[in-house]
C-alpha cells in the first residue's frame, strides 16, 4: 500500500486541481490509505518541524518565519495555501514530494489552526512551536477561551525542542509553567507598547481601579521596542536594531518579533551561526499576507483590505489604520469560517469611526453591523447585504479618497473575487 | 464600583465608552443602571445590553447613569435597573462567593420589582443551583426557581423564541448547562429555532416579577428592542410613576431581525 500512496495521492491532487476542487481532498486520500505518510516524510527533515498557532496572525507570522529562514539559505517547506488543517498539510506535502515520497527541504514551518494542531502534533511531534495569542475568536467553535489555551498547551507539551511564547498574553505565557521538557523562549513588548495590545482580560478591568502589581516578566529573546510609520526597533542579543518595515499595523509588527525569535532559534540550531544582516533585510521586505492589511490599487487609488475576525483583531485594526482621509466599508459575514455568533461586534468600540462615519456596509450580517454602529452614534452611508453591488457602489462613490475595507474571512474572499474582475489582485498558492 | 455622573457620561470602564450625550432637550429623569460583574461575566458581548439600555434611555428622553458592581465592591444604593451577563467557568468561580454574599440584597430588589436582565452564566447562578457533570453542586442565589445541570453536550447556534409578552425574540445560544424551570417561574417563551433552556422541553429563559433571564446573547437587547423597552419602562414607572416614550429609530433593528431570522441554525 505504502508504495502506491504517494503516486496515488499526487494523482488525486492533479485530478482535483483540474476539476478546480478544494486543496484538502488529496490529503484526505493519502491519510486514509497511508496514515504514516506525514510523519514519515516530515521526520526526514534535518531541522525538524516548526508549528505556528494561536488565534490571530498565524498566516503573516508563518510567512515571515519562512522568509527569514530562506534568508539564511535554508530550504523551507510550508503550507502556503492557507489550508491550515492537517489534511491541508498532507495535501501541501503531496505537492512538494517527488514520486518516491522524498521531500527536499531542511525544515518545515506549518501554520495550524489551534484545534487541528492538536491532532497534528499527536501524529508528528514538532521540534519547535510558536504560540502567538489566545483571543476571543469563534467561541462558538471552541466553546471558551480557556479551552483554546488548553489546546495551545497541548501543542507545547508535544514539542521536543523549543517552545516560543508570547510573554504579554497571560494565557500563553502561563503555558511555560506546565512544561518540563522543551526549552522556552519568549517574545515581548516594550512597556510603552503594552497598552496598545489590550488582552481580553485587560479589556474588562476598570481604569481607575487599583492596578494589581504586574508580575515580574521573564526576559524575552526578542523585544519590540518601538513602532514607527515605516520602521521598527527590535532588541535582541543585548542590542537594539532599527529596521525598515513594509508590514502595516502594530499587531503584524509584534508578530515580526515572534517570527524573529523562532527563526533565530531554528537557524541557531545549525551550529553555523546566523547571518544577522540577512535576517533584518528579509524582515524589512516581508509583505503582508493575503488580506492582512494588504494594499491594492483600484481606479488609481489605494484600497486596503483589513481582515477582522475577533474583537481584539478588530480593535487593533481600527487602531492601526486611522480612519481620517479614508472612505470606509465594513463587510460582516456569519459563515462558519467567520464565526457564526455576532456578539463579538458588541465587544469592539467604533468611536474612532464617529468623525467620518462609515460609507458602506455589506455581508450577511450587514444590518447587525448597522445596528452596532447606530448604538455607537456612528453615521452610516448605505447598507446592502449583497457584496458585489455594495463593493461596486463603494468604489464608485469614493470621492477620490483612498479606501479601506474591514472584512471577515469569507467576506474577504468574496471581495477579492469581485476585485479581481476590475484590478490585479495578488494570487495566493 | 465606579459611579458615573451625567457630567462624565463617556468615562466608562472596561474599555467601553458610552458615546457623548448630544441632546439639548431637558432630561425627563435619571435612571441608575447597574452592570453586575462586568469584569468577570462579560464574555459574549454583554456590554451591548448595557449600551442599548443606556442609549435607548437617552432616545426616550431620560439620562442613564451607568454603574458597575464587581467582586468586593460596595453595593450601590438606589439601583433602578440591573443587567448581568455570561462568563466562562473561570469567571463563574471568581464571582461565586461574592454573589452568595449579595443574595439578600439582590433577592430584595427582585421581589420589590426591580427590572433585571440576566444572561447565560448569571441566569444559572440566579437559580437554585448548578450541578456539574462530575456531581459537585454550586449553590445559586435562588431568585429564580430553576436548576441547572452540566452536560457534555454544547448547545450552539441561532435561536428564535416566541414569547407571549415580547413577540419573537432573536438571539444566539452557546451553553452546556441545561436548565429546568420549577413552578415559581414562567418560561420567557418557546423555541421556534434552536434549543433554549434544555434539549428536552422546548422552553427558553425564565420570567419572575420583572426579572428576565435568558440563554440568548449576541447581544440580546439590540435586536430585541421590545425587551429593552420593557426593562426601561418598568424602571421609569417604578421611579417616576409614569413613562413617556420617545421615538427611537428602530429601522436597522427591524432589518437586522429579518436577516437574522433567515440565517441557518
Amino acid at each position: 500500500m505504502l508504495y502506491f500512496s504517494v503516486p496515488l495521492g499526487k494523482l488525486v491532487r492533479r485530478v482535483s486541481r483540474l476539476r478546480g476542487g478544494g486543496s484538502a481532498l488529496p490529503g484526505l486520500v493519502v491519510e486514509k490509505i497511508d496514515p504514516g505518510f506525514m510523519r514519515r516524510t516530515l521526520s526526514t527533515l534535518p531541522l525538524g518541524v516548526a508549528v505556528v498557532s494561536g488565534t490571530n496572525g498565524k498566516t503573516t507570522t508563518t510567512k515571515m518565519v519562512v522568509e527569514l529562514l530562506e534568508s539564511q539559505g535554508l530550504k523551507v517547506f510550508t503550507n502556503r495555501t492557507g489550508s491550515n488543517f492537517t489534511r491541508g498539510v498532507a495535501a501541501a506535502l503531496l505537492g512538494e514530494v517527488d514520486w518516491r515520497g522524498r521531500l527536499d527541504a531542511d525544515v518545515a514551518v506549518l501554520e495550524l489552526d489551534e484545534a487541528h494542531a492538536v491532532h497534528f502534533v499527536n501524529k508528528v511531534p514538532p521540534r519547535y512551536s510558536l504560540l502567538l495569542n489566545v483571543l476571543r475568536d469563534q467561541l462558538d467553535r471552541f466553546g471558551e477561551i480557556d479551552k483554546t489555551a488548553e489546546l495551545l498547551q497541548h501543542i507545547a507539551s508535544k514539542t521536543t525542542g523549543t517552545v516560543v511564547l508570547n510573554r504579554e498574553d497571560p494565557r500563553v505565557a502561563r503555558i511555560a509553567q506546565t512544561l518540563a521538557g522543551p526549552e522556552v523562549l519568549y517574545f515581548g513588548l516594550d512597556d510603552s507598547l503594552l497598552s496598545t495590545f489590550p488582552n481580553d482580560d485587560d479589556m474588562r478591568a476598570a481604569p481607575g481601579s487599583p492596578v494589581p502589581p504586574a508580575p515580574a516578566r521573564p526576559a524575552a529573546d526578542v523585544v519590540l521596542r518601538r513602532v514607527g510609520a515605516d520602521d521598527a526597533d527590535f532588541e535582541y542579543d543585548g542590542a537594539t536594531v532599527t529596521t525598515a518595515m513594509k508590514l502595516r499595523g502594530v499587531y503584524n509588527i509584534f508578530n515580526a518579533a515572534a517570527a524573529l525569535t523562532l527563526a533565530r532559534g531554528v537557524s541557531g540550531a545549525r551550529g553555523t551561526g546566523t547571518d544577522q544582516a540577512g535576517l533584518l533585510t528579509a524582515l524589512s521586505k516581508v509583505a503582508p499576507a493575503f488580506g492582512r492589511g494588504e494594499s491594492l490599487v483600484v481606479d488609481g487609488l489605494p484600497l486596503e483590505l483589513v481582515l477582522v475576525k475577533n474583537p481584539s483583531g478588530f480593535r487593533l485594526g481600527l487602531k492601526s489604520f486611522p480612519a481620517a482621509g479614508y472612505a470606509t466599508m465594513i463587510a460582516i459575514n456569519d459563515n462558519y469560517a467567520d464565526g457564526r455568533d455576532m456578539s463579538w461586534l458588541w465587544d469592539v468600540e467604533f468611536d474612532t469611526l464617529r468623525n467620518g462615519g462609515v460609507d458602506q456596509l455589506t455581508g450577511s450580517r450587514a444590518y447587525d453591523m448597522a445596528l452596532r454602529l447606530q448604538y455607537d452614534d456612528v453615521a452610516i452611508g448605505a447598507v446592502d447585504p449583497e457584496i458585489a453591488p455594495a463593493l461596486a457602489a463603494f468604489i464608485r462613490g469614493g470621492q477620490g479618497k483612498p479606501k479601506r475595507i474591514f472584512c471577515t474571512y469569507t467576506a474577504m474572499l468574496a471581495i477579492r473575487r469581485e476585485l479581481s474582475k476590475i484590478t490585479t489582485v495578488e494570487v495566493v498558492s | 464600583m465606579t459611579p458615573r455622573s451625567p457630567e462624565t457620561p463617556h468615562e466608562l470602564s472596561f474599555g467601553h465608552e458610552l458615546p457623548p450625550e448630544d441632546s439639548a432637550a431637558p432630561s425627563k429623569g435619571t435612571i441608575r443602571v447597574l452592570q453586575l460583574y462586568p469584569r468577570d461575566m462579560n464574555i459574549y458581548g454583554d456590554w451591548g445590553n448595557a449600551l442599548v439600555i443606556a442609549q435607548r434611555l437617552r432616545w426616550h428622553g431620560y439620562t442613564p447613569e451607568l454603574l458597575e458592581y464587581n467582586v468586593g465592591d460596595p453595593f450601590p444604593e438606589d439601583v433602578d435597573l440591573i443587567v448581568g451577563g455570561g462568563g466562562q467557568d473561570s469567571g463563574q468561580l471568581v464571582i461565586q462567593d461574592d454573589l452568595l454574599s449579595r443574595e439578600s440584597t439582590l433577592k430584595q430588589l427582585a421581589d420589590d420589582g426591580t427590572p433585571m436582565l440576566v444572561i447565560c452564566g448569571l441566569y444559572q447562578l440566579f437559580g437554585k443551583f448548578f450541578k456539574t457533570r462530575l456531581g459537585s453542586v454550586l449553590p445559586g442565589i435562588g431568585i429564580l426557581d430553576v436548576e441547572t445541570h452540566g452536560t457534555d453536550e454544547r448547545l450552539i447556534g441561532n435561536v428564535t423564541v416566541s414569547s407571549p409578552e415580547f413577540g419573537s425574540i432573536l438571539g444566539y445560544e452557546n451553553h452546556s448547562g441545561q436548565t429546568t424551570l420549577g413552578p415559581g417561574v414562567e418560561p420567557l417563551g418557546t423555541t421556534a429555532k434552536g434549543t433554549g433552556n434544555n434539549s428536552a422541553d422546548g422552553q427558553e429563559g425564565a420570567r419572575y416579577r420583572n426579572v428576565v433571564a435568558s440563554y440568548l446573547h449576541g447581544s440580546l437587547l439590540p435586536k430585541n428592542p421590545a425587551l429593552a423597552d420593557f426593562l426601561i419602562r418598568t424602571a421609569v414607572e417604578r421611579k417616576y410613576g409614569s413613562f413617556t416614550p420617545g421615538t427611537p429609530d428602530d429601522s436597522y433593528a427591524v432589518l437586522a431581525r429579518e436577516h437574522a431570522a433567515r440565517r441557518p441554525r
